[in-house]
C-alpha cells in the first residue's frame, strides 16, 4: 500500500492506506481523530466535514491524492481548547441534542464565516443547507452561527 | 434554605445503600428503576445486597466534589444533565461542583436501564429526589452528631451545613462519619419555591467533549486487536441467503475474513474501509422465501382491513351504530402514511469481545439489559458473563431500543473469536431497518343536532396496532358513542417504535378530522375541541389518560400567544392541540404563500409537561420535536418494491435541513404539577398543525404523508434536495 504525507492540523502525519480510501476513514481509523464523523459516505449530510485549504470539504468523498501536499484542518484543530469563537458560540447557545453531526456543522460554520463575517439570514441558511441535523436543532444552529458572527465582526 | 418542608416517608428505602470509599468519602447506591415501581418491595436482606445490586450512584469526595453516576442511556434527550441535575437540587450542593458520568463500567448487574417513551423524568423523579434528600440528611446527621446538636437546628445550602449557632461544616468534612450512619426513615424534601438547580438553564453536561470531536459515540470506540465488520444481510425482505462467492473479497487490501452466520455474511476487515470495500466485493444468491411485499400491496391490504370486519376493539362507549342511524350528517375520512426509517446520524454499531469466561459488549444502545439478555441466551451463556458498556448516543428515534446489530456483533465475535466491531453503511442502516409501519386510519363522526354523537376510529396497520391507552386520548370520554377498533396485517417487513408510536401520525389524522369536522358543522374550530374538553371536566372514567383542564389551559394559552385569527391578510393558520407521553401540547402553524407554494414561516408551541426541569434543554427537545415532525410529515416517503426498499441513502430520501426549518416560538405552561416527558410530544402535532395550516392557504385538505407527494402544493424550489 502507498504511504501519503499529508499535513492534519498543522503536523505532518504519515499514512500507508490503499489509495482509494477516504479522507474521513484515514482520520478516524488511522489518525484516531474521531471528531469528523462517519454519516452518509456520499457527500450529502455533512457530518464529515473538514477544511481544506481553509475551505469547507466532505471527507467522506475525498481521496489521498486529492488531499496530500494541503492544509487539512479537522474539529480537533479548529482551536487548541475548544475557545474558536463559533466552538464558543455553540456552547453559550447549548446546540447538541445527540451531539453527532456537531462537528460537522461547526467546521461548516467556521469556514463560511472566515470568508463572510457579515452574514445576512439566508447567506447562513445557504451556508448550512448541506449539513443535515437529525434531532433537528436547526434553530440553535442559526443561533449559535449569528452570535459566532458577531464574536468575529 | 427555607424552613417550611415538606416531610415525606418513602416505603422504598431499602433500595438505597451507602459505604465508606477506599480512599476517603461517601458512596450511595440506588435502585432508579425498581425504586420507581408503584408497589416494588425491600430486597429480602439489604446487608447481603453488593454494589453490582444498584445502577445510579451518587459519590461524595471527601474534599466535597460530587460525582453523580447517570444511569440512563443518553440519545440526545438530555438526561445525562437533567436526570443529575434532579440529585444535586436535594443533595443541596451547587450545580459546578458536580461532575457527572455516565453509568459504571463493566458491572453484570446494570440492569432497569431504559430510554424510551419520554418516561426518564417522569419515572425518576420521586427517586432522584429522595435520593439527593437522602443523601443530603446523612450529611447533616453527622454534622449534627460532631456539634452534639440536634439535626433539625441545621441547615444546608451550596454543600455546607450550618447549626444555629453559625458554626458551618462542608459536605466534604463530615462524608466519611456520614458513610457509616444508618440510612434515615424518611426525608425532607424541598419545595419548589426553594429550588436553585431545578428550573434553571444548565448546558448539557458533555457539551466540552462534542464541540471537540472527542472520543463519545459508539462509531469512535476502539479496542486493542478489534476488527471492523460489515455484513451483507438479505437485499429484499422475504428472502434467505443461498450461496457466496468470496473470491474477489479476499483480494480487498486489509479483509481478515468473510464468516456467514444464519441468512448473512460478515467481512471482516483491519479498518472501516477494507470491511466495506470487501463487502462491495462480496457476491451472493438470494432465494425467496416469504412474499416479497411491494408499497401497492400493502396499500391494497391496509385498505382492505379497513372495508373489512376483523378488528378487534380497544374501546366501546355507548352504541356508535344507533348514533350513526340517527345522525343528521356524517363525516368520513380515512388518512395514510409510508413506512419510515429512523436514520439516526450515527448509523447502527456495536462492539463485542466473546470469551470463555466474558462477554465484554460496547455500544450505543436504549435497552441494554434487554439487550444484554438476549445475547446471553443466543450465545446460550449466562447472563452474568456480559458485561455492556454504554456509550453516548448518535441519536435513537426508538432505533436503538432493538438490539440487532448488538447481536450481530456478539454472534460474530463468537464465530471469529475475536473482538469485534459490526458497522453498518448508511446503506445498510436505511434498508436494514426496523421501521415505523405504514399506519392506515379511517375516522367517522356523527352530528346530530349540531353536536357530534359518535366517533369511530379504525386503524389498519402493518404489523402492530397502537398501544393500550391511546384508545383514552382526547376525545375519548368527551363523545357518548366512541368506539376504536384496530386491524393488522402480518408482514415480513422488521417493524418497531419511531419516536411517538401511533401518535406521530394519528395526531396528524385526527386533529385534521377535527378541523373538516368544524367545517361541516359550521362551528369555530377552537370551540369545538373546547366545547369537547367540558364534557370531559370531573370525569370518573379512570381510563381517560388526558387532563380536560390542563389541556383547556394549553390550548387559551396558544389561542393568545399565536395570535390566533388575528393575523394579518396573507398569514394563513394551522391548530393543533394534542395528549401524549403524559404531556399536553397545542400548536398552531403560521403559513404564507411564496410563488404559490404554502411556506411554514413560524410554529407556536405550548407545552404543559409539569415542572421543567431544565428549560434549557427542554426548549432544545420541544424545537428538535416540532422540526423533526414537520420534516417527516412534508417529506418522510420510503417504499418498497418486492421487498426492496427504494431509498438508502440520504440523496434519496429527504431529511428537513435549515432553510425548512421555521421559527419555533415555546410557551412552557408554569405549574407544579410532577414533570413528564418532552422527547417525544411535541413531534406529533406538528404534521396537524401544517396540513391544517396548508388547507387554510391553498384550500386544499391533506389525508396522505408525506405532503410532499402532494405535487400542487410543492412545485419549485422546496422539493429540490441539495447535499
Amino acid at each position: 500500500m502507498p504511504t501519503y504525507q499529508l499535513n492534519i492540523n498543522g503536523e505532518s502525519r504519515s499514512v500507508e492506506v490503499s489509495e482509494d480510501t477516504p479522507l474521513m476513514w484515514v482520520l478516524r481509523d488511522n489518525l484516531n481523530l474521531v471528531g469528523t464523523k462517519y454519516g452518509c459516505g456520499i457527500a450529502v449530510c455533512g457530518s464529515c466535514t473538514v477544511h481544506l485549504d481553509g475551505i469547507a470539504v466532505r471527507s467522506c468523498a475525498l481521496t489521498m491524492a486529492q488531499v496530500e501536499g494541503k492544509s487539512i484542518t479537522t474539529i480537533e484543530g479548529l482551536s487548541e481548547d475548544g475557545t474558536h469563537p463559533v466552538q464558543e458560540a455553540w456552547k453559550e447557545v447549548d446546540v447538541p441534542q445527540c451531539g453527532y453531526c456537531q462537528a460537522g456543522q461547526i467546521m461548516t460554520a467556521s469556514a463560511f464565516l472566515k470568508n463572510n463575517p457579515n452574514p445576512t439570514e439566508d447567506e447562513i441558511k445557504d451556508a448550512m443547507q448541506g449539513n443535515i441535523c437529525r434531532c433537528a436543532s436547526y434553530t440553535r444552529i442559526y443561533k449559535a452561527v449569528e452570535i459566532a458572527a458577531n464574536k468575529l465582526a | 434554605m427555607s424552613t417550611q418542608k415538606t416531610s415525606i416517608t418513602f416505603s422504598r428505602r431499602s433500595f438505597m445503600k451507602t459505604s465508606s470509599l477506599a480512599g476517603g468519602g461517601l458512596i450511595i447506591g440506588f435502585n432508579l428503576f425498581n425504586a420507581c415501581k408503584p408497589n416494588a418491595k425491600p430486597p429480602i436482606d439489604l446487608a447481603k445486597l453488593n454494589y453490582n445490586d444498584f445502577n445510579a450512584f451518587i459519590k461524595i469526595a471527601d474534599n466535597g466534589a460530587v460525582t453523580i453516576f447517570s444511569p440512563n442511556p443518553e440519545v440526545g434527550q438530555g438526561v445525562k444533565t437533567s436526570m443529575p441535575m434532579i440529585i444535586a437540587e436535594e443533595l443541596d450542593v451547587a450545580w459546578k461542583d458536580v461532575y457527572v458520568k455516565q453509568g459504571v463500567l463493566d458491572t453484570n448487574n446494570y440492569t432497569r436501564q431504559v430510554a424510551g417513551g419520554s418516561q426518564s423524568i417522569r419515572f425518576g423523579w420521586d427517586a432522584l429526589r429522595e435520593t439527593g434528600a437522602t443523601a443530603r440528611q446523612m450529611l447533616i446527621n453527622a454534622a449534627a452528631a460532631r456539634w452534639g446538636v440536634d439535626p433539625s437546628e441545621c441547615t444546608t445550602s451550596e454543600g455546607v451545613i450550618s447549626n444555629a449557632a453559625g458554626e458551618t461544616l462542608s459536605y466534604g468534612e463530615v462524608v466519611n462519619e456520614a458513610a457509616n450512619l444508618e440510612i434515615p426513615e424518611d426525608v425532607t424534601l424541598k419545595e419548589i419555591k426553594d429550588y436553585k438547580i431545578i428550573g434553571s438553564d444548565i448546558t448539557n453536561v458533555d457539551i466540552d467533549k462534542i464541540i471537540k470531536g472527542e472520543n463519545l459515540y459508539g462509531l469512535d470506540y476502539k479496542a486493542k486487536g478489534m476488527l471492523i465488520a460489515c455484513v451483507m444481510r438479505p437485499p429484499a425482505f422475504g428472502q434467505k441467503l443461498e450461496s457466496f462467492d468470496d473470491a474477489d473479497v479476499k483480494a480487498v487490501d486489509g479483509v481478515t475474513e468473510v464468516l456467514r452466520f444464519g441468512d448473512k455474511i460478515a467481512v471482516l476487515g483491519k479498518d472501516t474501509w477494507s470491511a466495506m470495500k470487501g463487502k462491495k466485493a462480496l457476491k451472493a444468491e438470494w432465494k425467496t422465501d416469504t412474499k416479497l411485499e411491494s408499497t401497492e400491496d400493502h396499500d391494497k391490504l391496509l385498505l382492505g382491513l379497513l372495508d373489512g370486519n376483523k378488528f378487534e376493539t380497544l374501546r366501546e362507549d355507548g352504541d356508535i351504530k344507533k348514533a350513526f342511524a340517527q345522525a343528521d350528517k356524517v363525516l368520513e375520512r380515512t388518512y395514510e402514511s409510508p413506512f419510515l426509517p429512523h436514520n439516526c446520524l450515527e448509523p447502527m454499531n456495536f462492539y463485542a469481545n466473546v470469551t470463555p469466561d466474558k462477554i465484554h459488549l460496547v455500544g450505543p444502545i436504549q435497552t441494554p439489559e434487554g439487550t444484554a439478555k438476549h445475547i446471553a441466551e443466543v450465545l446460550e451463556r449466562d447472563f452474568e458473563d456480559v458485561h455492556l458498556e454504554m456509550t453516548r448516543i448518535g441519536g435513537g428515534f426508538g432505533r436503538r431500543l432493538y438490539g440487532d446489530f448488538a447481536v450481530e456483533a456478539a454472534e460474530i465475535s463468537n464465530k471469529a473469536k475475536k473482538p469485534v466491531k459490526v458497522v453498518f453503511t448508511r446503506e445498510d442502516d436505511m434498508a436494514d431497518g426496523i421501521y415505523r409501519p405504514a399506519i392506515k386510519y379511517r375516522i367517522k363522526a356523527a352530528v346530530k343536532d349540531g353536536k357530534i354523537t359518535g366517533y369511530h376510529l379504525k386503524e389498519a396497520a402493518i404489523n402492530s396496532n397502537m398501544y393500550g391507552l391511546i384508545p383514552n386520548f382526547f376525545p375519548a370520554g368527551a363523545i357518548e358513542n366512541y368506539q376504536v377498533d384496530v386491524a393488522k396485517y402480518q408482514s415480513n417487513i422488521t417493524t418497531g417504535a419511531w419516536r411517538a408510536p401511533y401518535t406521530n401520525f394519528l395526531a396528524f389524522a385526527e386533529q385534521s378530522f377535527f378541523d373538516e369536522l368544524a367545517e361541516m358543522m359550521e362551528v369555530d374550530k377552537i370551540q369545538l375541541r373546547l366545547d369537547l374538553l367540558a364534557k370531559v371536566k370531573g370525569t370518573t372514567d379512570e381510563r381517560i389518560q388526558y387532563s380536560p383542564e390542563r389541556m383547556e389551559k394549553v390550548i387559551k394559552t396558544a389561542v393568545e400567544k399565536s395570535g390566533w385569527g388575528t393575523k394579518p391578510e396573507g398569514v394563513y393558520q394551522g391548530f393543533v392541540n394534542y395528549y401524549c407521553h403524559n404531556s399536553h401540547v397545542a400548536e398552531v402553524a403560521d403559513v404564507v404563500l411564496e410563488n404559490g407554494n404554502p411556506v411554514v414561516k413560524k410554529i407556536t408551541c405550548v407545552v404543559d409537561c409539569g415542572i421543567v426541569i431544565n428549560p434549557l434543554g427542554a426548549l432544545n427537545q420541544i424545537e428538535g420535536g416540532v422540526i423533526d415532525g414537520i420534516g417527516h410529515s412534508m417529506y418522510g416517503d420510503f417504499e418498497f418494491k418486492n421487498g426492496v426498499p427504494q431509498a438508502t441513502n440520504f440523496d434519496k430520501y429527504r431529511l428537513i435541513r435549515m432553510k425548512e426549518a421555521p421559527i419555533v416560538e415555546t410557551h412552557l405552561m408554569k405549574n407544579e404539577f410532577s414533570p413528564t416527558g418532552l422527547g417525544e410530544p411535541t413531534l406529533p402535532p406538528a404534521g396537524g398543525a401544517i396540513a391544517n395550516a396548508f388547507k387554510a392557504a391553498t384550500g386544499k385538505r391533506l389525508y396522505k404523508q408525506p405532503f410532499s407527494n402532494y405535487p400542487e402544493l410543492l412545485k419549485g424550489p422546496e422539493k429540490e434536495i441539495i447535499g
